[in-house]
């Protein structure tokens, strides 16, 4: 799975880049590789991010939200990054506005944000 | 003599083609549709003498039994000039009266020749006449019908410029945006709107962003509804999203709509928003010192 999607450690927080071809397979496994991850390394924050990801579904974006809350659970923040516009709007649309989930629009404005806690 | 149903009319078409030019010109003086002030005489007998050119030669090859369809094959010609004349009338400002009378001034024009043919009476001159009317009105509903088709046309273009005008997104300062909203916000702008705002996002990369509504009029649940939705995606993408322009008249109605506007941030006038925005990328608003 770490073919599609890849943990990695920048500054004090973990990168994760969510591939577009992503199966709902991969994505379950990615929430528990990740999870295990935050509680041994002791991240301050995590950045999904959704750059290339160009469709979402409702299970997507449930993932999303889940991936964000669990990292909260374990202290860390969690910032999505690089959302497309058209993601966005399909997300509003499905009535998904992850109001738990920070945003960011790049890795730089996510990890400014992260420095200044 | 066996005839088809058509020949007395297409002898008629073609054996005098250039003076009925003229009178189909004379009937349309007459009936006051020949907008001398929008077309110069040449232009008219230009325009007439190619409808007509095509109408015959529908006529010759199209007409079958007695049985016609102007969508065939062989009414294509008449189609062509038809779609040139009516953009050109169309955008000169003709109206559809006007149009349609042009077209069956041909009708009456066409009737005094076939009175005037020599031993054509009775039962025959019925029939010529009666294929006559059929032919001329179908021409001139046809006609009609592209005229419309050119209007919609023109509307559908003015919507979408109006559309493309009406949403503009302005860069305040680095990476601050803002959207002043005018006039009313249905489905199809607040769409619109949303999506040119996100794309504008991700090209300056802007963090905040400011929608004024002091150029809507009203604010109901609905129009509420969409600027909370654009709020919402904007926040997805990562930036903020503040709404400015709420007049005391529009917080007391989306109080008592009881519209939540959750986590976004709401100003009364621009002004404020903008310097929130300016204090949220880092800069600050200073009086200068000199004075």
């Amino acid at each position: 799975m770490s073919g599609v999607t890849s943990i990695n450690l920048v500054e004090n927080a973990l990168l994760v880049s969510i591939q577009d071809d992503v199966t709902d397979t991969e994505i379950v496994e990615l929430q528990d590789t990740l999870s295990n991850r935050i509680a041994k390394e002791n991240v301050k924050g995590v950045i999904l991010d959704i750059s290339s990801l160009e469709i979402v579904d409702t299970f997507v974006g449930r993932v999303i939200a889940q991936l964000a809350g669990i990292s909260r659970l374990l202290a860390a923040d969690t910032y999505v990054v690089g959302m497309r516009p058209a993601v966005a709007v399909t997300l509003v649309e499905l009535g998904m506005y992850l109001p738990e989930t920070r945003t960011a629009l790049s890795l730089t404005h996510a990890l400014s944000q992260l420095r200044r806690g | 003599m066996p005839q088809t149903s058509t020949a007395n009319i297409l002898s008629i078409l073609e054996t005098d083609f250039s003076s009925l030019i003229e009178d189909w010109l004379g009937t349309q003086v007459k009936e006051g549709v020949k907008r001398s002030d929008l077309f110069s005489d040449s232009e008219s007998r230009a325009q007439n003498r190619e409808l007509l050119r095509a109408f015959s030669k529908g006529v010759r090859a199209g007409v079958v039994n007695e049985e016609f369809n102007l969508d065939d094959d062989a009414w294509e010609d008449l189609r062509a000039v038809l779609v040139d004349v009516s953009k050109e009338r169309v955008g000169r400002g003709v109206t559809p009266t006007e149009m349609a009378t042009f077209v069956l001034a041909l009708k009456s024009t066409l009737f005094k020749r076939l009175e005037a043919m020599p031993d054509l009476e009775g039962q025959r001159l019925i029939r010529d006449v009666l294929m006559v009317t059929r032919l001329v009105d179908a021409f001139a509903i046809y006609t009609n019908e592209i005229f419309i088709g050119e209007r919609d046309q023109i509307i559908e273009r003015q919507r979408q410029e109006m559309l493309e005008l009406s949403t503009p997104v302005v860069e305040l300062w680095d990476r601050v945006l803002t959207l002043p909203l005018i006039g009313t916000l249905d489905s199809a702008r607040a769409q619109e709107v949303m999506e040119n705002l996100l794309q504008t996002i991700l090209e300056r990369q802007a963090e905040v962003v400011i929608m004024d509504i002091t150029g809507v009029g009203t604010v109901d649940t609905q129009v509420a509804q969409h600027l909370l939705r654009a709020a919402a995606a904007v926040r997805l993408m990562g930036a903020e999203c503040i709404i400015s322009g709420i007049s005391p008249m529009i917080a007391q109605t989306m109080v008592q709509l009881g519209i939540d506007v959750g986590t976004v941030s709401t100003r009364s006038s621009i002004r404020t928003a903008l310097s929130d925005a300016l204090q949220k990328v880092g800069y600050v608003i200073k009086t200068s010192e000199v004075s």
